[in-house]
């Protein structure tokens, strides 16, 4: 890869068909039923075909960042869980993961298989969620969503029973966990597991040989692997271009060394690469989970160093990672000594993600910006914080 | 031959279609209000003051130390402390919260609160319907709408509320075995300051005698 | 990966010319960054990104920091004449450290993620003060993940990236004057009903409804 190849990124202007031809300038706009929230694109169409695409967001923007250098650090996790509101759980353990490379803390063993546990059964609802969004816009009015959201309801009763609430967790804490299992919680966790693989089955029964979903789909929003890495795409976009970085192998953080899963690659980068990595990374989450269930042993879910009230860190910077079911999610903590942090920032899978929105999109019907659109898997939470 | 993969994910259809007659995983459809799931026990919504016995302002744990009001992340919470002291449950002299105010409708239901209080004076409650009418107020919350009963706590959340009671039955324990130390060695020291009186007096009564 | 010593010596040897300084981070982390300056960072960056060894091509987090200028107390010997002798008298001296604003860069390399385990590799550039000479170089030929990132810093913090190809703001509205995320950022006064006000809040909802309603 050289320097010359990106001298000229911008993406080309294609030129409009017709001689006197003039562009027609629409807003797909932030109300909109196929935009996941609030979100508005600038679209140039010649005729059918997109000449030109802008992005423009930050309709849910809250400024958590500043929210969150004026709380303490125990009280912005609660704000974590409301940046990719359909993920909390993995949000709270980028948050935690990167205090905890700030303050120098140790996690117990427990508290790492249930990090493990809830972070793999956070993925599955996502990816069956986005799956399901797809196809919604595809035009499948609902079906492969209502299953899929039938699933992620024994999901969402279990994070209930386990954290009190079904999708704002607030449950990692620095150091470990906040509360310990209750009782009979890994047996129900293992029927649902039991449940997953039928579930995913069913699902690629009613999707993957689907001569519609493929005709819409395949050689359409089509990223390279270059690009995508110059971009800074990371998760399932990423690994559908074919480039093997899966943050669960390339950290080591937590325990994923100790379990065996494949990071399944895609050939072409189109939107149909995009679902099939969705569906086979949501298999390889329960090959993690079979195994994590096996051996979660007992002990402290907490680190004994770690304070609740009054925390402290010392002065320094630490930048912390996990692989979020969208991408790589990124905290950035700057500390001066005090309870607040000097600098907090949040590294948006979904923002970065949009970078390439443009480029995937141009010369695409304006039908297929919406699939692209969806393919990409966002959520406005997280894109504007 | 064309058309196969649709024909499959019909047959799959079907199959969720049929079964939803006779199999409840696949009709999981519940009509709320007339029919309830029952809630799961550890959910929480909004929070509520505990309180022992049967009179709430005599019986209320928060003794108004204000933690709950400064960790609180939206800062929902406004305490005012009391400048007099009343008996608590138990008899004792505490301080006592003149004002205790959630605003619920900026209360984020994180928990927090409850995580920090030394004293388990605030617990999470499970009532989620509670829209009002009145824009102005309807939603905030004072010291008398808030407390609720020791029993009601053991009603929504029962394996909580039974730890919670042995925790505090033993800490009155340990504080009572530490009183009743504290109180044997007082004795104890008086007895002895008594006896070394003693011998001062007595040859001085013996030679009366 | 290598440490950011190595880092530094290897652009070094690159680019004598362009000034690099190590900035050692105390935290138990251990992540020291690289403060670049800004008329060589491009060149650095590039060097980064297509060196054989190093192959830095995926940058991750683009930020910005605001650091506000401090006055700082210092006791100073000055010398002073006094009755023809001269003596050493301490003296407390404040001076106003000024401030800038900073952008920060974390670079990982996916050509050779799975070599072991690396941390990020840290960038740091500063402007020369917060309130006119904001101007910094945009990385964006280098690295395309940090077009909307830049425009965010531009946005919140300030900082005017010079080639950038679309710098505008990205999550406040065209119109908006002031930037959000700096430290002296007053909060504008449209202020709805407040149930619970205590302490900060209070104050500012008892001026505002002092202005309301005179």
């Amino acid at each position: 890869m050289s320097a010359t190849a990106f001298k000229s990124y911008r993406p080309p202007v294609i030129e409009p068909s017709e001689e006197g031809d003039e562009l027609l300038e629409v807003a797909m706009g932030p109300h909109h039923p196929s935009t996941h929230g609030v979100f508005r694109m600038d679209v140039a169409l010649d005729g059918e075909r997109v000449v030109k695409l802008k992005p423009v967001f930050g309709y849910l923007h809250r400024n958590h960042e500043k929210i969150a250098e004026t709380a303490s650090y125990l009280a912005a996790m609660p704000y974590t869980d409301r940046l990719d509101y359909f993920c909390s759980l993995t949000n709270n353990w980028a948050y935690a993961l990167a205090v905890e490379k700030l303050a120098g803390l140790e996690v117990p063993e427990r508290a790492q298989y249930i990090r493990v546990i809830t972070a793999e059964l956070t993925r599955i609802q996502n990816h069956a969620s986005a799956i399901g969004f797809l196809l919604q816009e595809m035009g499948a009015s609902g079906t492969p969503l209502m299953y899929a959201f039938r699933e992620r309801e024994k999901i969402l009763d279990l994070f209930e029973e386990l954290t009190g609430s079904r999708m704002m967790c607030n449950y990692m804490r620095f150091g470990g966990c906040r509360v310990e299992l209750p009782k009979g919680w890994l047996e129900k966790v293992k029927t649902v597991v039991d449940g997953l693989p039928q579930f995913i089955d069913e699902t690629e029964a009613l999707l993957t040989g689907n001569e519609i979903l493929m005709a819409r789909s395949q050689g359409v929003g089509v990223l390279k692997p270059d690009l995508a890495v110059n971009a800074g795409i990371t998760g399932p976009m990423l690994r559908a271009a074919g480039v093997n970085y899966d943050i669960r192998k390339v950290d080591h953080y937590g325990i994923y060394d100790r379990f065996k899963f494949r990071v399944p690659l895609g050939d072409h980068g189109d939107i149909y690469d995009r679902y099939m990595i969705r569906v086979l990374e949501a298999r390889e989450s329960v090959e993690i989970l079979k195994q994590a269930l096996k051996d979660v042993p007992a002990g402290p879910i907490m680190d004994p160093k770690s304070k609740i009230r009054g925390f402290r860190p010392k002065v320094g910077e630490a930048y912390g990672r996990i692989e979020a079911p969208k991408g790589e999610l990124g905290f950035y903590l700057i500390s001066d000594g005090t309870g607040n942090p000097y600098r907090y920032r949040v590294r948006p899978p979904s923002l970065i993600n949009l970078t390439v929105l443009e480029d995937m999109c141009l010369g695409q019907n304006v039908a297929d910006v919406v699939l692209i659109f969806g393919s990409v898997d966002i959520v406005l939470g997280e894109v504007d914080r | 031959m064309l058309g196969e993969g649709m024909l499959k994910g019909l047959a799959e259809t079907a199959k969720n279609f049929a079964g939803s007659f006779v199999s409840k995983e696949r009709m999981t459809t519940v009509q709320y209000p007339e029919e309830r799931i029952a809630p799961i026990e550890n959910t929480r919504d909004f929070p509520f003051l505990v309180y022992d016995g049967s009179d709430a302002m005599a019986g209320l744990r928060c003794v108004a130390c204000q933690i709950c009001e400064k960790e609180c992340p939206p800062k929902c919470i406004y305490i005012v402390k009391s400048t007099d002291k009343k008996p608590d449950f138990v008899g004792k002299m505490q301080i006592y919260p003149t004002r205790f105010d959630i605003d619920i409708s900026v209360c984020m239901s994180c928990q927090i609160c409850v995580e920090v209080c030394p004293f388990e004076a605030i617990k999470m409650d499970t009532e989620f319907e509670l829209s009002t009418t009145d824009r102005f107020g309807g939603l905030l919350y004072d010291r008398e709408q808030l407390s609720k009963s020791n029993e009601h706590y053991h009603k929504i959340h029962p394996t909580e509320a039974a730890e919670v009671d042995a925790r505090l039955a033993e800490e009155k324990a340990k504080a009572e075995a530490k009183a009743k130390a504290a109180a044997e060695a007082a004795a104890a020291k008086a007895a002895a300051a008594a006896a070394a009186a003693l011998p001062k007096e007595a040859p001085a009564k013996e030679p009366g005698a | 990966m290598k440490t950011a010593e190595e880092i530094l010596a290897a652009i070094k040897l690159a680019l004598p010319e362009a000034g690099v300084e190590l900035v050692l981070n105390p935290s138990p982390s251990a992540q020291h960054s690289l403060r670049l300056d800004p008329a060589h960072a491009v060149a650095v960056a590039s060097f980064l990104r297509d060196d054989t060894e190093l192959a830095l091509d995926y940058c991750s987090n683009a930020t910005g920091v605001d650091w506000p200028s401090k006055e700082v107390t210092e006791k100073v010997k000055v010398a002073k004449v006094a009755d023809g002798v001269e003596t050493q008298v301490e003296e407390t001296v404040k001076r106003v450290e000024p401030g800038y604003l900073e952008a920060v860069y974390h670079l990982f390399s996916m050509k050779h993620a799975h070599r072991e385990i690396t941390g990020p590799v840290v960038l740091r550039m500063r402007t020369v003060n917060r309130t006119d000479r904001v101007e910094l170089p945009s990385l964006t030929p280098v690295w395309r993940s940090v077009e909307f990132q830049e425009r965010e810093i531009f946005d919140l913090f300030g900082i005017v990236f010079t080639g950038h190809p679309d710098l505008r703001r990205i999550l406040m509205w065209d119109g908006f004057e002031d930037h959000p995320m700096r430290r002296d950022y007053v909060d504008p006064d449209d202020y709805e009903y407040e149930p619970t006000p205590h302490d900060e809040v209070l104050k500012r909802a008892e001026a505002h409804k002092a202005g309301v309603v005179a």
